[in-house]
């Protein structure tokens, strides 16, 4: 059988696995997927990649009590013996109160996030991308370090109670680090799509050279409070620090930044600036995710921040049913509105502050008021009267996600971004933020 | 499996937009199914020639091969419900060749006839071959002899697989009810367990067979101040361990008694978070830390990771080389500095040792994941940078003839790289006790357990938090002390360490998820250290008010 089923051979497959169910309720989650890399240094290649992966798991439940067993083999023998012990589990386990069912039959919005271009990827074809790179670099002189990944699959899942969901997927991110030989300049890029027609690895490579290129002797300046300009893949990391805290479990319970005191939530406060506006749609067409939760749950289009108001906390199921309210599930993407400003005209209206192209190592200091540490990294810059003058010094800083974003000058033009940090695509603009916290200098480059 | 998805896994962490995963390819089974022994040496052996003979076909001048089969259980609970109980199993073999003089790599799961084996050996081939037209230099590999057909086994007393999932349930929910009678409102406590059975063969005709456990005792207890909504948490003071269910069986020896109870190679649950609820509850009236400069008495469950992030990382020479710049960064430890021969990486009381054979450390084994036999060597002495951590296709750039035998894969499925010993600062010779210690101090803080840590890609530039803080005043500890984070500068930072107290309070910290690496890996690695004292570093106060 193929790595990748369609959506009837899924279908077909799904529907075999439950016709041996005898328990209460039973729910598969089935999975396949194929994956590649090439990664490369010092102008070289590295090490490479190549992996196939399916899985199929049953969960089957006899009232409260839950066992889930997986497989990867399809045959029709494996296939109901893998039902049966997820049964035998289920008798052997304790009572699970938080268990809550399986979901009826859902309706699901339509996303495209399968790309064939991606799909056919071979290891000649990555070869290529990344020659592509390489020669810029060897030609300029410049250092190399970089990684190629891309993966294509699906998704599917059918309970007992009607219940059918499939969704494939492909994916493929490029990053690549580029430093001059003396070690004084470095610049990165980070590049994610689901369509690998956009990937264009050459484009990418000149935009860290000329970073590298621009970074080098880079001078001291004193640490404090500036102006920054963030491109997007220096916000997103610290942003994301905001989303994972948006848990209606963790802020009810006290426990969080999101929690207030007397047992309440910052669900319907304004948080930050009214020009912050952060919602998920798995419908995007630059950012496409999959309409379906891992439990099955539809993902709508839903306002997480709007106008600097918290509208929504994520819920489990069962939290969602003991508080009374709608079980909105952790997203599949995020996008962040912006505004139309583009990155030259936010360092034009900046009469002194620091543009900074990337963060590193971000790390939560105290949950309670998301006060993030970390530093800058690869193309850090000085500007002066609406001009970059010259390169600087990394800084290590201690700022809050929140405070930056009630501190808030601009927003540019949202594009989709890679976070270094958690590997995910988002939607983010580019910010002007006032009274950023740098704490210390990093002779790092 | 990284730190976040773990954390998102046992639901200890934040809520994230990432859906948790498991360990690649691993499967649910039953616990039972662990004790199953799985495939027997002679079959192993025969499938790994298979690859070696199929490799050396198609044209390969170097091929090693890795059968391996990982178990790991998980025990995660919170306050009186099993929140969770994972068991997966992982088994496959991964192929690693040389061919044109370029590296391939592919890996197969389930791998259980020949034909399998022989076929991945292939791809890997081909894909060396693809790869071979971007290299302009070939790799160099250092000689290895072979060992012939060997075993090594982790020295366990018992193995944490026996022991029924009730037993740790219930020791769990021991540990939980008593976290919620002494204070705390919330408590997360997990039991994980880890056992990696690697069979390695390589052309150079070593066939090493091993069997490796680790298990982690772990909770966060939550304490909230229902009048200000403020909740303050107190983690584990245990150590991931290279150990089997013998860790948690503890004897009177294995406690260091003082402020707070620490452990050595025993650990105390329920004494443990007893304290840490009372604890946790203490740090809502802890005096807010004064910025200034300190001098700094940090305990081996804190230290190990300042040692980690500062010593370990920048020493590995695939870092210092530059393989690692996409990602986790290179280092300020360049080859001018090691080859100068007179780099003060700390003052004189400092010595750094690297060790792959340590008993009970993560990191020990009887031979690296390329047959190379593991040992023990320096790092720094007497506060002098002499050599750094490499691997057979690294050696020759610092003029060694064979490698130091750090090279590590997480999984079959993961390509083998260099990975970080166990690195320790070596305990002080002249005999110096924590009291004998503090009584010296005049303004200082004394820091026990890990917290909040961050550095920069070339490894300068630090900040940690920790568990627990206590201020120190002409030589007395005057209270406890809260929002504290120190940061410095590795050189200075070491360069700062005044004094080291004696090997009987040398213990092991450790970490369960060291990240590197594009595919990111793993791996689990300790560091040992005694009490040891820093003059003048930099204290921040990270309070915010929003």
């Amino acid at each position: 059988m193929a790595i990748i089923l369609t959506e009837s051979e899924a279908k077909a497959l799904l529907q075999k696995v439950l016709s041996y169910s005898k328990a209460d309720e039973c729910e598969v989650n089935l999975l396949g997927e194929e994956r590649g890399n090439l990664r490369y240094a010092r102008n070289e290649v590295s090490t490479s990649g190549s992996l196939i992966n399916k899985n199929l798991v049953v969960q089957s439940a006899f009232g409260k009590k839950v066992g889930v067993a997986t497989i990867d083999e399809f045959d029709d023998a494996s296939l109901e013996k893998v039902v049966r012990r997820s049964e035998e589990l289920a008798q052997l386990a304790p009572e699970n109160p938080e268990y809550v069912g399986v979901l009826g039959p859902q309706q699901y919005m339509k996303s495209n996030g399968f790309f064939d271009s991606t799909a056919t990827v071979t290891p000649d074809k990555r070869a290529e991308a990344v020659d592509k790179s390489l020669q810029l670099s060897r030609a300029a002189k410049l250092t190399a370090a970089g990684f190629l990944e891309d993966q294509y699959g699906y998704n599917a899942m059918m309970n007992s109670k009607g219940l059918f969901a499939y969704y494939p997927s492909t994916n493929v991110n490029f990053t690549l680090t580029v430093r001059t030989p003396d070690s004084k300049g470095s610049g990165y890029v980070a590049r994610g799509y689901s369509d690998v027609s956009k990937l264009d690895t050459a484009a990418a490579t000149q935009i860290a050279m000329q970073k590298a290129q621009g970074s080098a002797e880079a001078r001291a300046i004193e640490p404090g409070k500036y102006t920054v300009i963030l491109e997007p893949t220096a916000a997103v990391v610290l942003l994301e620090n905001i989303f994972y805290n948006m848990d209606a479990r963790s802020a009810d319970e006290g426990r969080s930044y999101f929690s207030k005191s007397g047992g309440k939530s910052r669900l319907g406060d304004k948080i930050v600036d009214e020009r912050v506006t952060i919602y998920s749609d798995p419908a995007n067409a630059d950012l496409p995710a999959s309409p379906w939760s891992g439990d099955g749950r539809p993902q709508e289009k839903t306002m997480w921040i709007e106008k600097g108001v918290v509208k929504n906390l994520s819920y489990s199921r069962y939290w969602a049913q003991k508080q009374g309210k709608k079980a909105v599930p952790n997203p599949n993407n995020i996008i962040m509105t912006g505004g139309t400003a583009s990155l030259e005209d936010m360092i034009k209206s900046t009469q002194r502050g620091i543009l900074v192209t990337k963060l590193w190592y971000i790390r939560e200091v105290d949950p309670q008021t998301i006060l993030l540490t970390g530093l800058t990294r690869d193309g850090t810059f000085y500007i002066e009267n609406g001009k970059i003058k010259f390169p600087v010094k990394n800084f290590r800083f201690n700022e809050s996600p929140v405070i930056m974003l009630n501190n808030l000058e601009t927003l540019g033009k949202p594009e989709r971004v890679l976070s270094t940090e958690s590997n995910q695509s988002y939607l983010i603009p580019p910010m002007k933020i006032r009274e950023f916290t740098f704490t210390s200098l990093s002779d790092a480059v | 499996m990284n730190r976040r998805d773990f954390n998102q896994l046992i639901g200890m962490g934040a809520a994230g937009i990432l859906l948790p995963s498991l360990p690649a390819f691993s499967r649910n089974v039953s616990p039972e199914s662990f004790l199953e022994s799985g495939v027997d040496v002679a079959t192993k052996k025969r499938l790994a020639d298979a690859a070696l003979n199929a490799a050396k076909s198609k044209g390969a001048t170097y091929t090693d091969v890795r059968i391996g089969r990982y178990l790991n259980q998980f025990v995660v609970t919170r306050e009186d419900k099993v929140q969770n109980i994972v068991n997966t199993e992982s088994y496959g073999v991964g192929v690693r060749v040389i061919a044109d003089g370029c590296w391939g790599f592919a890996a197969v799961v389930d791998a259980k006839s020949e034909a399998d084996t022989a076929k991945a050996a292939e791809k890997a081939v081909a894909i060396a071959k693809a790869n071979a037209r971007l290299m302009k230099e070939p790799v160099q590999l250092a000689p290895q002899k072979g060992y012939g057909e060997v075993s090594w086994k982790a020295p366990i007393k018992k193995n944490a697989f026996e022991v029924p999932i009730k037993e740790k349930v219930d020791l769990l929910m021991e540990v939980n009810a008593s976290a919620l009678k002494n204070g705390a409102n919330y408590v997360n406590s997990v039991l994980f367990m880890v056992n990696e059975q690697k069979y390695f063969a390589s052309t150079d005709g070593t066939y090493a067979d091993q069997d490796i456990h680790r298990i982690w005792p772990t909770f966060t207890v939550t304490a909230i101040d229902p009048k200000t909504g403020k909740f303050e948490t107190r983690n584990t003071l245990s150590s991931p361990m290279g150990m089997g269910y013998e860790y948690l069986q503890v004897n009177p020896s294995d406690k260091v008694t003082g402020i707070t109870t620490r452990y050595n190679m025993g650990y105390d649950m329920l004494e443990d978070v007893t304290a840490a609820a009372k604890q946790a509850r203490a740090k809502h009236s802890a005096k807010s830390v004064e910025a200034g400069k300190y001098d700094l008495v940090l305990d081996p469950s804190h230290l190990w990771l300042t040692i980690h992030e500062s010593v370990g990382h920048p020493l590995e020479l695939d870092r210092v080389l530059g393989y690692e710049a996409n990602f986790a960064g290179t280092s300020f430890a360049t080859l001018d500095k090691w080859q100068s021969k007179n780099f003060n990486y700390g003052s004189k009381q400092v010595n750094l040792i690297a060790d792959k054979t340590q008993v009970g450390s993560l990191g020990a084994v009887g031979w690296d994941d390329e047959g190379v036999k593991t040992k023990q060597w320096d790092l720094v002495k007497d506060g002098t940078l002499v050599n750094y951590q490499a691997i057979r296709d690294q050696v020759h750039i610092i003029g060694e003839k064979e490698s130091q035998g750090c090279c590590y894969a997480d999984n079959w499925g993961s390509v083998q790289f260099q990975r970080m010993a166990n690195v320790s600062l070596a305990a002080g010779k002249t005999p110096l006790s924590v009291q004998e210690m503090i009584k010296d101090v005049k303004k200082g803080i004394y820091i026990i357990g890990d917290g909040s840590f961050s550095i920069d890609q070339q490894r300068y530039n630090f900040q940690f938090g920790g568990q627990l803080f206590y201020e120190i005043k002409n030589g007395e500890i005057v209270g406890m002390l809260k929002d504290v984070a120190y940061q410095s500068n590795t050189q200075e930072f070491w360069n700062s360490c005044a004094q080291v107290c004696d090997e009987k309070d040398y213990r092991l910290g450790g970490s369960f998820f060291d990240g590197k690496g594009q595919p990111s890996q793993s791996s689990a690695v300790s560091h040992g250290s005694s009490t040891t004292r820093f003059n003048g570093v930099n204290v921040i106060n990270t309070a915010r008010k929003i």
